[in-house]
């Protein structure tokens, strides 16, 4: 299975009946392809949407009606749009239950830097800094490393998005939480070892006494 | 009060050194019009740009900031403007970062008669660098202050002869935010109909904060 389909699975997994999740750009929007049959979750564009559905098809796009990263989208049933106020009071206000985001770096603490590369590259932090701090739950749905660089770090060195905020990391490689002691890694997917992961994280992390086999559905 | 008037018309009230506010979300919304007039009809700069993301290089924000006429901007999100970026890296102090909720609250606090206010968003940042933070019940919030403007540019789907908008889906975004914040509204509709056609349960933004109405 690709390792951003595995990802996105992993993380739909995560998701509860009734909840209201914001998806980042990139690999986070695949969540929403993978929400575990028999749940309802409202989907959170932070442009101005409580009720996102999927792409629309060819020839079907509504030039009002588009996500934070400004492609077409369509909204499902019992949708409604938000001035941009209204939306980030939703998520300030504590009704986003998870923010799914990516990430250039992440440390031991929950710090989370993903909006700036120092002197190269400065898109700006958009909507990102308000929602790792607004929402219940953030989980990062990242590739373990950049094409071998580290990403899980003891410390951040980039600008940070939110101080202490990550709660759950996502990869192909396994699961870490969040915690008061530092990283915990919790589960750990097929073909890895505990070493492998070692060698691919900058940054020291506990193995959950319990820890369990990274698992999701087949298609 | 005849608000209905022509984009050329409605340009020439700003004035060199205005802070102007540009509704829309990259092109979602995005009052092109009125900025296409005040870049060919009107010779006001050293402007001040309020915008969520300064738009891609084929809009007009980055046409009037390719003319020279832009000196500051306050927007969310650069990565679309190459000039916005090159200023930011270049001339320091010309581009101020602000967090997209926090952008839209100091707006909204502008309009709603709020000094300041308090928000979790961005401590332990650089959004947070020079200004004075709070502890409330544990929790440390910044202390943000309203973002006012002298002119609002914003797109409605469809305005009355009163200045009532209606703004479809998504593309309320800014726009609904901007015209109570400003000292002048003008905004650019796509369709423009007498008094008393909008359902007044469908009225975006009251048309008291608008003073000029143009046909797109």
């Amino acid at each position: 299975m690709d390792n951003k389909v595995f990802i996105a699975k992993r993380v739909a997994q995560m998701l509860n009946d009734g909840d209201v999740v914001n998806l980042g750009i990139g690999l986070p929007t695949m969540v929403a392809n993978y929400v575990p049959e028999g749940i309802t979750v409202t989907f959170h564009s932070e442009n101005g949407i409580m009720g996102l559905g999927p792409a629309p098809a060819e020839g079907q796009e509504d030039k009002d009606i588009f996500n934070a990263g400004g492609s077409p989208v369509t909204v499902l049933p019992g949708a409604k749009f938000l001035d941009s106020a209204e939306s980030f009071g939703i998520i300030r206000g504590g009704r986003v239950n998870m923010s799914v985001l990516g990430a250039l770096q992440v440390d031991c603490r929950g710090n989370l830097a993903n909006w700036c590369v120092p002197g190269k590259k400065v898109p700006g932090m958009g909507g990102a800094m308000d929602l790792v701090s607004g929402a219940k739950e953030v989980v990062l749905a990242m590739e373990h490393t950049a094409k071998g660089n580290h990403k899980i770090l003891s410390e951040c060195t980039f600008p940070l998005t939110g101080k202490e905020v990550v709660t759950i990391i996502v990869t192909e490689m396994c699961v870490m939480r969040v915690t008061p002691n530092g990283l915990l890694m919790t589960e750990l997917a097929p073909g890895y070892s505990v070493d492998d992961v070692k060698a691919a994280t900058g940054a020291p992390f506990e193995v959950a006494a319990d820890l369990k086999v990274m698992q999701v559905p087949e298609d | 009060m005849r608000k209905i008037t022509t984009a050329k018309d409605a340009v020439s009230r700003i004035k060199s050194g205005d802070v102007v506010m540009v509704g829309g979300f990259l092109q979602g919304g995005s009052p092109e019009r009125i900025l296409e007039a005040l870049l060919s009809d009107s010779s006001a700069t050293d402007l001040t740009i309020v915008n969520n993301d300064t738009g891609f290089d084929t809009m007009n924000t980055y046409k009037l900031m390719e003319a020279g006429r832009v000196s500051k901007v306050y927007a969310t999100w650069i990565g679309g403007n190459s000039i916005t970026g090159s200023m930011y890296l270049n001339q320091p102090g010309s581009v101020t970062l602000v967090p997209q909720g926090t952008l839209a609250e100091r707006i909204r606090a502008a309009g709603m008669g709020i000094p300041e206010f308090l928000t979790p968003t961005g401590v332990g940042t650089i959004a947070a660098e020079g200004k004075e933070s709070k502890v409330i019940d544990g929790k440390e919030y910044l202390v943000e202050k309203a973002l006012h403007g002298d002119v609002a540019i914003v797109h409605a789907t469809v305005a009355d002869e009163f200045g009532n908008c209606y703004m479809r889906g998504a593309t309320k975004n800014f726009n609904a935010l901007m015209p109570a914040a400003c000292q002048y509204c003008i905004v650019e509709a796509e369709k423009i109909v007498p008094v008393g056609e909008i359902d007044p349960d469908l009225v975006t933004v009251s048309g008291i904060y608008v003073d000029a109405v143009v046909q797109l």
